[in-house]
């Protein structure tokens, strides 16, 4: 039984592992500028543990399969070196592992969060309700309008509430379905939610942010390829969670203008 | 007059009569059974569900039999409808954290040998102890009273992010009288639990034998032990949290709910409360549970292996030791749940460092666990496979744990299938290996009657390569960027990853199907297995130096005196290669 286990163990562990050495899943093209940090500290990861996966099944299923239903009356032997030298693998294995990957780690960490973002980036303002996000665009006077949550009414479009009638700024404001980017070009996002928790998740841009309920969040990144692609809500927020997305377009500088222009006439 | 041992003070007298033997017992074996019971129960409920779940996600628009007679509202015909996916994956969490991997690895075990391990003849508030299961039973029962009213079970996952939990109806279904419900259920489930952690406690420290110094302990009962404190606290901070949440509910209070909110068209009239603060304190108690989780399994499995490796473990000692540097790492990490939550990003460096420190002590452990095979003369019973498995899943849901303690590779998992497999292994089904190895281990002390071997490791094959198929797939589609808590996936982008899905669902059908064979092997062994001898596997430990199974107060009128650590494996002994802890012969060789 010792030996089948043993074998059962190691096709499971290159089993487990093949997908992953194959890249058979990997992670979607990366379309930001912090992104590929992301992906090389995940690749790092990858490597380490992988190898420690890969070491400590083989390593069970070695011993198992040696010291498995042995001879009646076999004297049992204990490892040269014992408990210490255990305990100073782990330390050197894992702590400058933990080390390595804590220290360079939170660089990429930084350049998500601890940058300032630029002052001539595009700034949107995201609101997510139950189960859409809207995006406003400050309009040609570059001023976003207050909002007024009890103007609210889904039912005439005013996702925001928007008081056009007495504030001269919102009568500008663009409100969008789609979050529309020039390409290159840093992004300001201001978050808030309109009534439960939420998420901002796009894979390619290598992006999450909880939306909170009575905090105004903000996040900036610079997409670097245009296409469009998806923006999902991934913090439950309901019944309509699973359905709760928007898109990303990233567009040239040109498209862009054009759909502003568009967006503004429609107004 | 003889002044009388703290053990003599606490006897209570034997009982009498069906209901206070079986029932309303004070005995803390029949309380340890009682708690298995009752984890048995929700296990087996928690499994169907997930069933649903994994049934709905790659059949969506097939009709599942009689499911329309549970819930008219959740599944019409039979199709489980979107909410419904939500209160399934809401009750399945809640059951499975709370009423399966606290209570039958610590609850039941815990309650069953802790007392006999330290020669006790009793927990020393026995009274206490019949309260916390009466207690957590109320708890299961108000729980599952969510499915049969007419609002339905929650939809907010069993985390219950506020204000999705803390708003009332106007969210969505379920979110009235069944988060109610929810809120209850859990408060009275803490409120039982720290009952549970206090006994234990006083009785470790109040109760031992003559000659059972802490360090000759067993270590499943020192796992029990940091347990409850890591309990005592947990508990003693969600038991508030959900009174809030409950008063946030129903007596119009703000804790968890902002100004300005509109839900369902309607502003909701509150203001000044913080959902974060929810966060904060339901991790403050959740990050510990996974070691209130995994800690009585690692000292089951520690337990296990030495009986059938024949010889000590390396260190005991150095297993105490990390376990309690996990315990005391578990206070420091709770803001790892919350990497992209709003909270200071600051911060989230602060925590990624002790989270990743863990690493070090389940290291130790690990490589401890491995280094002792080395020389040993296993004999591969079932539950010495079950400890051997849990090993392994250790290794494989612990590795994936290195990515998540990062900030930087979160803000892309978070959220992913990669969390699921990564909980699942590591707190789940590690976990439960651990309640397997135990259950074939001690079902014969337990019931007076042996499992059936042969069963089990049926059992074990198709239970371990089975997890394997169902939770490493888990890993790939979160580094895809398959989302969780969606109830299908419709798009183009998740829609390719399909077959891989189904590939998990049939491998979760066929595995839990699997478990029918232990359920069957427990209850058919339970009347007609082998009985039970004394010490079956040539253990040291007290629990086996008492009939199978022990008289209702233990030792019957002998007070047991321990005069070795628990595990004199592999030395020449007059019984064998090994010598009991209550013997009084000299230890030769070893």
């Amino acid at each position: 039984m010792g030996k089948f286990f043993a074998v059962i163990l190691v096709i499971i562990a290159v089993l487990s592992a093949y997908p992953i050495i194959a890249h058979k899943y990997v992670q979607p093209e990366d379309i930001s500028t912090h992104g590929h940090a992301i992906d090389e500290q995940l690749s790092d990861t990858m490597a380490e543990s992988g190898f420690a996966f890969l070491g400590a099944q083989f390593l069970l299923a070695f011993f198992v399969w040696r010291f498995t239903a042995r001879k009646e009356g076999t004297k049992v032997s204990h490892l040269p070196g014992g408990a210490k030298l255990m305990v100073v693998a782990a330390f050197i294995l894992v702590g400058t592992e933990v080390l390595a990957l804590g220290v360079f780690g939170q660089k990429a960490w930084a350049s998500v969060y601890f940058t300032a973002p630029k002052p001539d980036d595009l700034q949107v303002q995201v609101q997510a309700g139950q189960f859409a996000f809207y995006f406003r665009y400050p309009g040609p006077d570059g001023k976003f309008a207050p909002l007024h949550p009890d103007k609210i009414d889904e039912g005439n479009s005013n996702f925001f509430g928007l008081d056009p009638a007495n504030d001269v700024e919102a009568r500008d404001d663009v409100v969008a379905a789609e979050l529309a980017v020039p390409v290159n070009r840093e992004v300001h996002l201001m978050m808030h939610a309109k009534d439960v928790g939420h998420s901002f998740y796009v894979r390619e841009l290598r992006l999450q942010q909880d939306f909170v309920p009575g905090l105004d969040l903000s996040l900036h990144f610079t997409a670097t390829k245009p296409g469009k692609y998806e923006i999902l809500c991934t913090q439950l927020c309901g019944l309509g969670h699973y359905n709760m997305k928007a898109y990303l377009d990233v567009m040239t500088q040109e498209d862009f203008e054009k759909w502003m222009k568009e967006k503004i006439s429609e107004q | 007059m003889q002044e009388a041992s703290p053990a003599q003070v606490h006897v209570h007298a034997p009982p009498t009569g069906f209901l206070r033997k079986h029932v309303f017992s004070l005995d803390h074996k029949v309380i340890g059974l009682q708690y298995y019971g009752l984890a048995l129960a929700a296990v087996t409920l928690g499994m169907v569900l997930s069933w649903l779940m994994r049934f709905h996600l790659v059949w969506p628009n097939a009709a599942i039999p009689g499911l329309n007679f549970i819930s008219k509202v959740g599944a019409p015909g039979g199709i489980i409808t979107p909410e419904y996916y939500l209160s399934l994956l809401t009750m399945h969490g809640t059951l499975m954290v709370f009423f399966v991997l606290t209570n039958a690895p610590f609850a039941a075990f815990g309650n069953y040998f802790l007392p006999i391990q330290i020669g006790a003849e009793d927990m020393a508030f026995p009274r206490f102890n019949m309260m916390s299961f009466w207690t957590t039973l109320a708890a299961f029962v108000v729980l599952i009273t969510a499915f049969f009213i007419p609002d339905g079970p929650p939809i907010s996952g069993w985390t219950a992010y506020a204000p999705l939990s803390a708003i009332g109806s106007d969210a969505g279904p379920g979110l009235g009288w069944g988060q109610n419900l929810w809120a209850i259920s859990i408060a009275l489930f803490c409120a039982g639990s720290l009952l549970g952690a206090l006994n234990f406690i006083s009785t470790t420290l109040d109760l031992r034998a003559k000659g059972m110094t802490l360090m000759r302990m067993p270590i499943c009962t020192w796992a029990w032990f940091i347990t409850s404190c890591i309990a005592l606290l947990a508990f003693a901070v969600l038991l508030p949290a959900c009174l809030l949440l409950i008063l946030d509910r129903t007596a119009g209070t703000s804790f968890f709910i902002p100004s300005g909110l509109v839900v369902s068209d309607r502003m909701q009239p509150h203001a000044g409360g913080s959902p974060l603060l929810w966060q904060h304190l339901f991790w403050f108690f959740g990050h510990p549970e996974v070691y209130i989780a995994i800690l009585p399994s690692m000292g089951i499995v520690s337990h296990v292996l030495m009986a059938s490796m024949r010889k000590p473990l390396l260190s005991a000692k150095v297993i105490i030791y990390s376990m309690l540097s996990i315990g005391f790492l578990s206070w420091m990490v709770w803001g790892h749940h919350m990497f992209v939550s709003g909270m200071n990003p600051f911060s989230s460096l602060l925590f990624s460092f002790p989270t990743l420190t863990i690493t070090i002590p389940a290291t130790i452990m690990t490589l401890i666990w491995l280094g002792s095979l080395y020389g040993a003369n296993i004999r591969m019973t079932s539950a010495a496979l079950f400890a051997l498995g849990f090993i392994s899943m250790f290794v494989s849901g612990g590795v994936s744990g290195f990515f998540l303690a990062q900030p930087s590779i979160d803000i892309y998992l978070h959220a992913t299938y990669f969390v699921v497999g990564h909980f699942h292994m590591v707190m789940g089904v590690a976990s439960i290996f651990g309640v397997f190895a135990g259950t074939y281990f001690w079902f014969g002390k337990m019931t007076g009657r042996m499992l059936n071997e042969t069963l089990g490791k049926v059992h074990f094959w198709i239970t371990f390569i089975g997890t394997y198929c169902i939770f490493m797939p888990f890993h790939y589609l979160g580094i895809v960027g398959n989302i969780r808590r969606y109830s299908s996936f419709v798009d183009d982008f998740m829609g390719p990853l399909m077959p891989l899905h189904k590939f998990i669902t049939i491998a979760a059908l066929i595995t839990g199907a699997g478990q029918l064979l232990f359920l069957f092997n427990l209850f058919h062994s339970r009347f007609w297995g082998k009985p039970a001898p004394q010490n079956p596997w040539e253990g040291t430990s007290l629990e086996w130096s008492v009939p199978s199974p022990p008289p209702w107060n233990n030792f019957g009128d002998v007070h047991p005196v321990v005069y070795h650590d628990s595990y004199q494996y592999g030395v020449k002994g007059s019984k064998g290669d090994y010598v009991m802890q209550d013997s009084p012969e000299q230890v030769v060789g070893g």
